[in-house]
């Protein structure tokens, strides 16, 4: 229950994040749009591994190796999730990087100005 | 214990989904922005219910507050020759 919670929020973040990104002129907006839709893909992955009645994968004195596999969730995921979010901040500060060059050329921060790509 | 997780999942994502809302819908920049980080945040919460302890602690590093920072940090250097 709890993972089909996580996925259906999840999912819901991805739609608004979309929403937001495919509608809003300044960029600012469109890229906090896409940090909102990442989020969603995390939230997502991660509730696609967990299963109930189950510990974080941390194998210390209350999990002992011996019965690691039969009390512990599936850690890849959540590895995957950690990578994912590493590489989000990348993908932020490359978005942000060229909004703030795009505005230092034009002087504006609205998308509709920068036509150079367009035909 | 398993009700109470589900109370404490069910209350982080109707709050996710409402701070995602003011995120998408907010008038003013510095809101919307400071909405996005609560998302990060939120979802951090969740993922700890959903028994991803590590995920959790570097989404509510990175995902919360680093990218928060970036953003205010280029919105410091863009304020003046956009009204929003």
């Amino acid at each position: 229950m709890i993972a089909k919670i996580a996925m259906a929020s999840g999912f819901a973040l991805i739609l608004i994040g979309l929403y937001g990104a495919l509608t809003h002129r300044n960029m600012l907006r469109m890229i906090v749009s896409f940090t909102i839709a990442s989020t969603g893909v995390n939230v997502a992955l991660v509730a696609v591994g967990w299963m109930l009645g189950r510990t974080a994968p941390i194998l210390d004195a209350a999990v002992p190796v011996t019965e690691a596999l039969q009390r512990v969730i599936d850690p890849v995921p959540q590895a995957l999730v950690l990578t994912a979010i590493v590489i989000g901040l990348g993908v932020t500060a490359l978005m942000l990087a060229y909004a703030y060059r795009l505005h230092a050329t034009k002087g504006g921060l609205d998308i509709t100005d920068h036509t150079e790509l367009k035909w | 214990m398993s009700s109470l997780m589900l109370a404490i999942a069910a209350f982080t994502v109707l709050a996710m989904l409402a701070a995602a809302l003011i995120a998408t819908f907010s008038k003013s920049l510095s809101a919307s922005i400071l909405a996005a980080g609560l998302v990060s945040l939120l979802a951090s919460v969740l993922f700890l219910v959903l028994a991803a302890p590590d995920v959790a602690m570097t989404e509510a590093a990175i995902g919360s507050g680093l990218t928060t920072f970036l953003f205010f940090f280029v919105l410091a250097r863009v304020r003046g020759g956009d009204n929003d």
